[in-house]
């Protein structure tokens, strides 16, 4: 008898707390966004963070509001792209992209400035004296993007870092971790680009980098689809514009344009 | 004036001497587990601190009407049950009512649920003897003491993070480590208030 008063004891308990839940559940349920959670299925769900936003359900959120693209998740790739622009009903426009590192440097190529045996990472070099390379635009070579990386796209190579464009989901992750800001996004069926920031004047970019630009104009001058400036003296190579004639590798005598 | 003085004597026992991480070592999981940054750790704090005073609001007098005297030994199986059924409630009355507060507590709330200090605070509270009033404060005392502790540990190991530490003693050895020191000197503690 004890022990059946104990069970029911028990029994009631759960079962008072169960209806109270269900009701809860059923009364105070917040409407959700029928387009999110949608969204939120064609997503892989590794909450891996590459889109920029809290998790899958944060990014789900975003773009049922129309604040975020829907070509942002990286492990999703075009799959998840193509799922939730045929659930918003739009087109993605977005051509896919890959990363690049604008410099060409090396050891070799840009001297050190001093010795340096602190931290090894770029993040921490760079607060000395803009890193240890003759260069202050460079890549300082301690990979801070290949550790950035999630997809194992980037690795280490003489101490440069090597992009793997097939492995490459540009992400984005690598282009906040670079210190020097080197690494931008740039459509993946590029034809020409440019491996160099240096900003300063000529002669003391000569004397920097023996792989740099050094503003001398040829390119633009001798590009006819207009798609290469000259701005703070470094040439920027307009995609849109760019018909990949290959005019600008052959007059670049510092070898910056490949 | 008096239980004033008592309550004031139980907010501080419960935060210092008997801290219920430091010196009661319950709550281990989040205190090692969220305490790497100083907002995280209290976000979950906060979580913790609200749901053990409304626990105790309904498990005190379950055990006192219900239980008391003679099913005693239910205790532990009932207040798992109310406390698991209070964490869902309060997630979704939460999530209805105050949609910034559900968002910032986010995973934290639901896995309070299995939190041996959730469970520790309403158990005491009975093994004292406690009334209710005093149950309530101790419970706030137990999870502002968990808030102190949190954030004092994030603190530490903020500065781990950016010291030199041996090879071998990386990661979770010298988390442990260093939350074994911070325990001892909340012992300095013990002192005050009995």
């Amino acid at each position: 008898m004890e022990i059946l008063i104990a069970v029911i004891i028990v029994a009631v308990i759960g079962l008072i707390a169960g209806v109270g839940l269900s009701l809860a559940s059923k009364y105070m349920a917040v409407p959700s966004d029928e387009k999110q959670e949608k969204i939120r299925a064609v997503l892989p769900g590794a909450n891996c963070g590459a889109c920029g936003y809290s998790g899958c359900d944060g990014y789900a959120a975003a773009v049922a509001s129309g604040e975020a693209e829907p070509d942002k998740c990286a492990p999703g790739g075009a799959a998840a792209a193509a799922g939730i622009s045929e659930i918003l009903g739009v087109e993605i426009v977005n051509e896919p992209k890959v990363a690049f590192i604008a410099c060409g440097g090396s050891c070799s190529a840009s001297k050190a400035k001093y010795n340096y045996s602190g931290v090894q990472s770029c993040a921490g070099a760079n607060m000395l004296h803009s890193g240890p390379l003759e260069c202050a635009y460079g890549c300082i070579g301690f990979g801070d993007c290949m550790r950035a990386c999630n997809f194992g796209a980037i690795t280490l190579k003489d101490s440069r870092p090597v992009i793997c464009e097939d492995k490459c989901v540009a992400c984005g992750k690598c282009v906040k971790a670079c210190p020097k800001a080197l690494i931008s996004l740039i459509p993946k069926e590029h034809k020409t680009t440019v491996r160099c920031s240096n900003r300063d004047k000529g002669p003391a970019v000569v004397k920097a980098c023996a792989v740099s630009c050094i503003a001398c104009r040829m390119c633009e001058k001798n590009c006819e689809a207009g798609a290469v400036t000259v701005k703070d003296n470094i040439a920027v190579i307009d995609y849109n514009l760019c018909n990949g004639c290959g005019k600008c590798k052959e007059v670049c005598k510092r070898g910056v344009i490949i | 004036m008096n239980s004033l003085t008592s309550i004031a004597s139980i907010l501080l026992a419960a935060i210092l001497t008997n801290n219920m991480v430091l010196s009661k070592f319950l709550g281990i999981c989040p205190f090692l587990g969220v305490s790497k940054k100083t907002g995280t750790a209290f976000s979950m704090s906060i979580a913790v601190t609200l749901v053990m005073v409304v626990a105790t609001a309904v498990t005190w007098p379950i055990y006192t009407y219900i239980l008391y005297p003679k099913y005693t030994y239910l205790e532990t199986i009932v207040f798992i049950l109310v406390i698991a059924a209070i964490v869902q409630l309060i997630e979704i009355v939460l999530k209805r009512y105050i949609k910034p507060v559900y968002q910032a507590l986010g995973i934290y709330l639901p896995l309070i649920t299995t939190n041996c200090a959730v469970l520790g605070i309403t158990m005491l509270n009975i093994t004292n003897e406690m009334n209710y009033l005093e149950s309530l404060f101790n419970a706030l005392g137990a999870g502002l003491g968990f808030m102190l502790a949190m954030i004092l540990f994030a603190g530490v190991r903020g500065r781990i993070e950016s010291s030199n530490i041996p090879e071998f003693m990386k990661g979770l050895p010298i988390t442990l480590v260093s939350a074994a020191l911070v325990s001892l000197s909340f012992l300095g503690f013990a002192g005050i208030g009995g």
